[in-house]
Formats: structure tokens, C-alpha cells, sequence
């Protein structure tokens, strides 16, 4: 039972599974940005003649309730919610990161109380804490970013403050110290270039998380004005009718998924391929 | 004390929050009924929203120490008694899920680890991933169209049987899988590697034995309080899947709530919230010492 090797380091672009992942990813944000010329319809315009149409040649995923063509409102949908998903992580790492380099390089007493109150805000659970975000701010995609990223703030702060901790033990950053350096300048200098790469790969994972999260903000209607084409509300409102036409919830919540899944399988391929020898 | 603190923490962002909520909640209140500034002028008295910020925090908290969540503003009832009155069911629901969760969790993690390197961890670790990445609000839809109206075999939405209970715990325990599974993986295969489970099979006893009584147990201990830690995730997941199946619970109040700016009740949600998650993971704190032999001896 004891004779297996120790798992080994594959570097990111040996590792098929998540280069697939990447690859889907970079489709999702293409089409997303590319909706305005791909889009084969107004995702906004209603018809009612081809109200729940099934997919066929009439419009390759189908039409909603309303008419409106699926893939038209998927692809505008990307947009939105990679916005919001990249919004959303920028918002855990420039919460979370200043706090955990802060608490991590500075030690004492200043470490302690950040980390309490981080510990605190762990404490919420994360939707729960969201939501009551989202009371506070308001709907909207801003607000539904900004919640969400609040969300996620704090296991990013830890995970910073454990990075900055290990690396201050190294040896160099010791010789750092007793030539003079400021403890800003180690942070900066020696801490966040060291601890970078768990960083950006925890924040891979965190997309996922986050775009998860958002779209369940929207599903359960606390995000975008009503109407507007985003994986979670498109979901949410194609729920009425699911016996007729299951293609108007299916398809939306098929390219979250994998969207999820992706960032996921990214966020393990990069830890993967920086796995300590 | 760290618990106390932490709760303590949780109550005052939550007023902290609500005070910075934009818009009058007395005007909101009363905008439907066309009322006239007096009225709510009345309205802002009777909630106490005209009285020093100070005075709000230290009523609330002395309000929140003797269990009281404050007053609804849109049923104007106690809000403790809402949230009582929803709590089985999204309690139900949340141990079932967890239940669920934590078998198909540590069963495919363990096997996994176990057949590490063969096809059966490729599927064990990919279902997992599957697990953490598949919305509750997508499962469920799935599971609704399939075994609701195409088998026909349980009913779609609604509360309050058994038979209500399948998919929406079945669709969270799934989704809380993913992340139990990996982790109890990742901490099996830690475990094979020590001394003592070369010992114990040294001694000669069999590789089920051995699986069994010592890798599982020395693997759940930590991976027990990981799973306490997934309880904020079980609690949203439960707060998703109630909206997808139509059932009456904390989520479906919390939802309607902030829809309606009902801050006390959101808040109330929020408060319970965390004093649920302090609670599960100090009950998770003390099986952990139960099951490991070492901190045991530090208690006792």
C-alpha cells in the first residue's frame, strides 16, 4: 500500500485536460465578445410565433417563452457573466490580497486582528453572505460582482497570509531584512513575487466559484433587471416551462457548467504544474 | 471565545450593512398605500429609526442576546418566530443533503485513493469535479425533468413528505460531494504512506482491516472539520435548491426579504446563519477530539 511515488509535476502545457479547459474558456469570451456579430438574432426580441420553438432549423438551441432565440441570448449572456466573473475575482484579490500580505509580512498584533476578522467573514456563509450584499448594494451587475467578490474576499486573504508567512522564513528574505529592507518592500519586493503562483492559481479556482455563485444571485432573481440574457436568469425563467421546452433552461445551464468546470480544471492544472517536487 | 467573537463580529456587520442600505425602509413600507410624509414620519418613530445611531446598536444587541431578531417590517412579526417556523424544513434538508454529501463524498474519495492510479480514481475524481462545478439550480432542473415529469416516479416541487424530500437532497448531497470526496482523497493517500499502516500490516492484519479501522479513521478526523467548514456551502446549496423545488424554508424567506427590503428578517437570516455555522463547527471540533486518540488524552 505504501510503495506509491509521490505525485509528480506536470508542467501546464503537458496536461491535455486543462489546456481543453483553457481552450473552452477562450471560446466562451470570444463568443461572448464576439456576440454582436455571431448572435443569428436580437436577443431582446420578442416573437411570438416562435414562442418555444425546439431547436431544429428554426434556430439552432431553440426559442424561449417570449420567442427569443437561445443561442442568440446565450452568447450575449457570456458577456455577462464573464464580466461579472472577472469583476468578481478582482475584487476578492484586491481585497484579499492587501490584507493577507499585510497580516502576513507584518506579524503581531496586526496579523491578529485581521485575521480574526477574516475569520469572522468566513463565518457567513458565502451565498448567504452575497445575498445580504446584494441587499445592501442593490441588483445589477456591478453589485452582484461586488458581492460576490466580498464573498470570496477572505479565503483569499488567508491563503495569502500563509503564502507571505512560509516565504518570510526563507533564508534570502532573512538576509533581506538584515540589510534593512522594510517590511512593505519584502512584502513587495520578495513575498508576492514568491507566492504569485498559488496565488493565481487559487484565483482560477476561485472563478469558478464565483461564476457559480453569481448566476445563483441571478437565478434566484437578486441580480440583472429581469429580461436581461444571463445563464442564470435564462434559467430561472425557462423553469415555467420546462415540460414544453426543457432546451430553454438545459442549454443555459449546460455552458455554466462547463464554464465552471473549466475554470476548475484550469485552477488544478495550474496547481498541478507548480506541485512542490 | 473565538465563537463569541466571531458571532459578535457577524451581528454588527450586519447592522453595520443594514445602515448603509440606501432608501427609507419606513417610506418603502409604506409607498404601496400612497401614505401621506406624516405618516411616515409616524412610521420612522415607531421602528426607532430616528433615534442615535448608539442607542440602534446597543437596543439591537441587547434585542439579539435575548433572542430577539427584531420585528418584521413587511408582516410585522417577530422575526425569531419566522425563522423557527421555516427551520425544520430547511433543516431536513440540509441534514439529508449533508448525509448524502458525506457518504458518495468519502466513499468515492476513499476508493479513489485505494485504486489510485487506475480507472476507478479517473471516475471517482471526475465525478467529484463534476460535483463541485454542476449548479444545484442546473442538477435540479435536470433531475425535475427526468425523474419528476418524464419517469414520473416523485413529484417535482413542494415540501413537507418524504417523498418531497428525494431530489432536492439528493441534488444538494451531490453538489456538497465533490469537495468532501477530494478531500478525503487527498488525505487517505497521506495516510497510506504512514508508519502506521506499514505496522499495522506488518502485523499481518488484512488490507481491509487495515482500510477500515485505521486509514478511515485517522483520514476523517481532519476531514471532518473540512466538512464542518462546506456547512456555509451547504447552507447556500440548501438556499439554491429550495428556490429550484418550490420549497418553503430559510432560503425562500431570505429571498422574499431582500426582495421586499425586509432587513430585519434578512438580517435575522444572516445572524442565524452564522450562529449555525459557529455551532456545527464546534460540535465538529469536539468529534474530531473524540475521534482522535491524541487530542482525546489532551482533553481528558
Amino acid at each position: 500500500m505504501i510503495e506509491w511515488a509521490a505525485p509528480t509535476r506536470r508542467p501546464f502545457l503537458r496536461q491535455p485536460v486543462a489546456l481543453t479547459a483553457l481552450a473552452w474558456l477562450a471560446l466562451i469570451a470570444l463568443g461572448a465578445w464576439l456576440a454582436p456579430l455571431l448572435a443569428p438574432a436580437d436577443p431582446q426580441a420578442a416573437d411570438p410565433v416562435r414562442a418555444l420553438l425546439p431547436p431544429g432549423p428554426g434556430g439552432v438551441l431553440g426559442a424561449d417563452f417570449l420567442g427569443r432565440d437561445v443561442l442568440a441570448r446565450l452568447l450575449w449572456g457570456g458577456r455577462w457573466t464573464l464580466e461579472m466573473g472577472a469583476l468578481a475575482v478582482a475584487v476578492a484579490v484586491g481585497l484579499g490580497l492587501p490584507v493577507g500580505l499585510a497580516a502576513g509580512s507584518l506579524g503581531g498584533r496586526t496579523d491578529a486582528a485581521l485575521m480574526r476578522l477574516v475569520d469572522a467573514l468566513l463565518a457567513f456563509p458565502g451565498l448567504l453572505l452575497a445575498m445580504a450584499a446584494v441587499a445592501v448594494l442593490g441588483t445589477g451587475l456591478v453589485s452582484v460582482a461586488a458581492a460576490v467578490g466580498l464573498a470570496a474576499a477572505s479565503p483569499y486573504a488567508r491563503l495569502t497570509r500563509s503564502a507571505a508567512v512560509e516565504v518570510r522564513g526563507q533564508p534570502y528574505v532573512e538576509a533581506a531584512r538584515t540589510v534593512g529592507c522594510s517590511a512593505w518592500r519584502i512584502a513587495l519586493r520578495y513575498v508576492l513575487p514568491n507566492a504569485a503562483p498559488s496565488l493565481i492559481a487559487f484565483a482560477a479556482t476561485q472563478l469558478g466559484w464565483v461564476l457559480l455563485n453569481g448566476a445563483a444571485l441571478n437565478f434566484l432573481g437578486l441580480g440583472a433587471p429581469p429580461g436581461t440574457p444571463e445563464w442564470g436568469a435564462m434559467l430561472a425563467a425557462g423553469r415555467g416551462y420546462l415540460r414544453d421546452a426543457p432546451w430553454a433552461s438545459v442549454f443555459p445551464g449546460l455552458a455554466l457548467a462547463l464554464t465552471v468546470l473549466a475554470a476548475n480544471l484550469v485552477g488544478d492544472g495550474l496547481q498541478e504544474a507548480m506541485r512542490p517536487q | 471565545m473565538q465563537a463569541v467573537f466571531v458571532l459578535w463580529l457577524a451581528a454588527t456587520l450586519a447592522f453595520a450593512a443594514m445602515q448603509l442600505t440606501p432608501g427609507d425602509p419606513a417610506q418603502a413600507l409604506l409607498a404601496a398605500s400612497g401614505a401621506t410624509p406624516r405618516e411616515v414620519a409616524e412610521r420612522r418613530a415607531k421602528l426607532g429609526l430616528d433615534d442615535p445611531l448608539s442607542l440602534q446598536y446597543a437596543r439591537y444587541l441587547g434585542d439579539l442576546a435575548r433572542g430577539d431578531l427584531g420585528r418584521s417590517w413587511l408582516h410585522s412579526r417577530p422575526v425569531s418566530r419566522m425563522i423557527l417556523e421555516q427551520l425544520p424544513s430547511t433543516f431536513e434538508l440540509a441534514l439529508a443533503g449533508a448525509a448524502i454529501g458525506l457518504g458518495i463524498g468519502v466513499g468515492l474519495g476513499s476508493l479513489a485513493a485505494v485504486r489510485r492510479s487506475t480507472w476507478v480514481d479517473t471516475v471517482a475524481t471526475t465525478l467529484a469535479v463534476l460535483g463541485l462545478s454542476t449548479p444545484t439550480y442546473w442538477s435540479g432542473l435536470l433531475a425535475i425533468l427526468l425523474f419528476s415529469l418524464r419517469l414520473r416516479w416523485l413529484p417535482a416541487t413542494g415540501g413537507g413528505s418524504l417523498r418531497h424530500l428525494v431530489l432536492p437532497s439528493l441534488v444538494l448531497g451531490f453538489a456538497l460531494s465533490g469537495s468532501i470526496a477530494r478531500l478525503v482523497r487527498a488525505r487517505v493517500v497521506e495516510v497510506l504512506g504512514e508508519p502506521f499502516v506499514t505496522a499495522a500490516r506488518a502485523r499481518g492484519l488484512s488490507s481491509q482491516r487495515v482500510l477500515f479501522v485505521h486509514v478511515l479513521r485517522a483520514s476523517l478526523a481532519p476531514a471532518l472539520t473540512v466538512a464542518a467548514l462546506q456547512f456555509g456551502f451547504l447552507l447556500g446549496g440548501a438556499v439554491v435548491t429550495e428556490s429550484v423545488f418550490a420549497r418553503r424554508g430559510l432560503g425562500t424567506l431570505a429571498v422574499e426579504a431582500i426582495l421586499w427590503q425586509d432587513l430585519p428578517v434578512v438580517r435575522g437570516v444572516v445572524v442565524s446563519g452564522a450562529l449555525a455555522y459557529v455551532l456545527v463547527n464546534l460540535a465538529a471540533d469536539l468529534v474530531q477530539a473524540w475521534l482522535d486518540p491524541r487530542l482525546r488524552e489532551e482533553l481528558a
